[in-house]
């Protein structure tokens, strides 16, 4: 067990080392102008052109360029370009929100990914199926800023709800359970969107695999002794067929930053998605690295974790 | 000896068909493959006619750009199928404009994406060893980057241009087909066929695009033609964000854009664009996912 936590700690190191410099390099020796205000802004100086270069080691060659970027971000030195603090601490204060979101998002693909795929399982090649399937291609394919606006514009101007941001300001709750109430329905609209295209493809994963577990020998046995199907399912086959889907979340985890940005921005939830877009408007060079940087990491820690974790339940892992 | 006279049409027959046209004849056989295939047909007619009648000079019903301030914002009606923008440009007009941004976009960025993919694929898998893991590590490295940020990300510093649109969609999307590609090399390199062509001396890109490749070549197809609707929604969104390909040249993304001001009055804004987004990737998502339930040996 010790064996193979070390070998899976250092391959994260070695990610995320390699994660540090494609980060790095994306903003740094892409061949566009350094300058948040432009190459040719005549109303620059060649002094404040000289300053900014200094200010973020532009003057130094690559390899000490990185070094000092990576330095500064971890030492709070390293600021945005808008309001000059450090970039690190702008993206903890953002972390909280898009946790709970990207949180809830993931478990509502989970479960409902879940009932879907074992729907489709077992009625596989019927027209449940096929409608299954096609609901799932329904979900992936719609543009997730066109869903959300179409639910925004339809949530507020039939019923009259507001949903943007993370509570509705200007009201004064009776008590705490209404206001934790507002909060999550909130949180909910911009989960169920983010959530869409996941909860699919989850399904699509979800009904290949219990489709082979149905066809072991286990399962016949377990249906001869008589169990009820639904135990059959989701017992015995659903037990067998999970692991794809939880190294899935791995998989879908990129997606859903990714994702946030656009409806995040619609929907005026705080979190690093929106954060990133505002980053991209403005140019703020130390930002995006920063963003994309941590949540790079974020999503490696989140897949050592699962492979950690999945290892302690399942023996069969740490044996390959 | 005559037990063994068997007469060659027949046993042509049962063997004849070759790997591909099976796959063809059982994809042809999904009442969803066909649905899906006319309405890619569709597509690829309109935007190409409406790219051929532009570079002629001549626009149907109406010249896109062309703005007419006293018809600003019309429902649709007979004289404008979908409606007018802001502007008074027609929507319809704009939107066969669109179609083959959408389309161009799809599959330039598959190509990129498909030739990266394929090539550092090919040379993991079939080379192994130091090779295989630094290309591989790359490849885990770069999937743990949130995609449209990153994307996103590359676009706002090049700056938003169509050629640079399409190429970094594609130089960020290749890793799930190196991955699939190494996979497939990793089983087939070790066949008799390959070993027989190691014996004979055969040089290795030969190998590789000679031997291995066209075996692989099924499952490479059918992400190619996954890759082509997650393009298409990718630009979509960055068009919708004001970092796709830039106005006044339409996309089905920055109609929606534009008109973000006046969703609430003029709804046929925002229903068309869409529309057409979602109608498009759901057919290219469904004819790829009928080709892989073709092309699966095991069903």
């Amino acid at each position: 067990m010790s064996a193979f936590i070390i070998r899976r700690l250092a391959l994260t190191v070695v990610l995320l080392f390699i994660i540090s410099i494609i980060s790095f390099f994306i903003v740094t020796l892409t061949p566009g102008s350094p300058y948040p205000w432009g190459e040719l802004n005549p109303k620059i100086s060649a002094e404040v052109k000289a300053n900014f270069r200094k200010k973020f080691h532009l003057d130094r060659p690559l390899p000490e360029q990185y070094a000092f970027i990576m330095h500064d971000l971890f030492t709070g030195n390293l600021r945005s370009i808008k309001d000059d603090r450090p970039v690190l601490s702008r993206i903890m204060e953002r972390l909280p929100a898009t946790l709970a979101l990207n949180f809830t998002a993931i478990l509502i693909s989970l479960s409902f990914g879940t009932l879907l795929g074992v729907y489709a399982a077992r009625h596989a090649g019927h027209w449940q199926d096929i409608t299954g399937s096609f609901v799932a291609f329904l979900f992936i394919a719609l543009p997730g800023f066109w869903i959300s606006y179409l639910i925004a514009i339809g949530l507020v101007k039939v019923f009259g709800v507001p949903i943007l941001g993370t509570q509705s300001y200007g009201i004064d709750f009776p008590n705490a359970a209404a206001a934790g109430l507002d909060r999550l329905w909130h949180l909910l609209i911009p989960a169920i969107v983010l959530a869409l295209g996941g909860l699919a493809s989850q399904s699509r994963y979800l009904r290949a695999t219990m489709m082979e577990s149905l066809r072991e020998d286990y399962i016949r046995t377990a249906r001869s002794k008589g169990l009820a199907e639904d135990v059959v399912l989701y017992k015995h086959a659903l037990r067998n067929s999970i692991r794809p889907l939880i190294s899935g979340i791995g998989m879908l985890l990129p997606a859903l930053l990714g994702g946030s940005v656009v409806v995040e921005t619609i929907f005026a939830y705080p979190g690093m998605g929106r954060l990133g877009y505002e980053a991209v408007l403005e140019r703020d060079y130390p930002t995006l690295v920063a963003l994309n940087f941590v949540a790079a990491a974020l999503v490696l820690l989140g897949n050592l974790l699962s492979d950690l974790l999945y290892a302690v339940v399942d023996k069969r892992v740490r044996l390959e | 000896m005559s037990t063994l006279a068997i007469t060659p049409g027949a046993l042509g027959a049962v063997t004849q068909e070759t790997p591909g046209a099976r796959i063809l004849r059982r994809f042809w056989g999904n009442p969803i493959a066909r649905i899906s295939v006319v309405i890619i047909l569709f597509f690829a007619l309109t935007a190409g006619g409406t790219a051929l009648l532009g570079a002629l000079g001549h626009h149907w019903p109406y010249d896109p750009n062309l703005t007419n301030l006293d018809q600003k914002l019309l429902p649709p009606s007979l004289q404008h199928w979908l409606g007018t923008d802001n502007l008074g440009r027609d929507v319809l007009s704009r939107m066969l404009n669109g179609a083959t941004i959408s389309l161009t976009v799809g599959l330039i960025a598959v190509a990129v994406s498909l030739g990266i993919g394929v090539i550092v694929g090919a040379i993991a898998g079939y080379f192994g060893g130091l090779t295989d893991q630094i290309l591989m590590r790359s490849v885990d490295a770069l999937i743990c980057f949130p995609t449209f940020f990153l994307i996103l990300t590359a676009v706002a510093i090049l700056g938003p241009s169509l050629i640079n649109i399409v190429v970094i969609i594609g130089l960020v999307s290749w890793t799930g087909t190196a991955r699939l590609v190494r996979g497939e090399f990793l089983t087939i390199r070790e066949t008799e066929f390959v070993k027989s062509a190691r014996v004979l001396g055969q040089k290795d890109w030969k190998i590789i695009f000679r031997h291995i490749l066209p075996n692989a070549s099924a499952p490479i197809f059918v992400t190619a033609v996954l890759g082509i609707p997650d393009a298409i929604l990718t630009e979509a969104g960055l068009s919708f964000l004001g970092f796709g390909v830039q106005p006044p040249q339409a996309t089905w993304g920055n109609i929606i854009a534009d008109s973000k001001t006046y969703l609430l009055e003029a709804w046929w804004l925002i229903l068309f664009p869409g529309f057409a987004i979602f109608i498009a990737s759901l057919a290219f998502y469904l004819a790829g996912d009928a080709l892989r339930e073709a092309s699966n040996s095991r069903s």
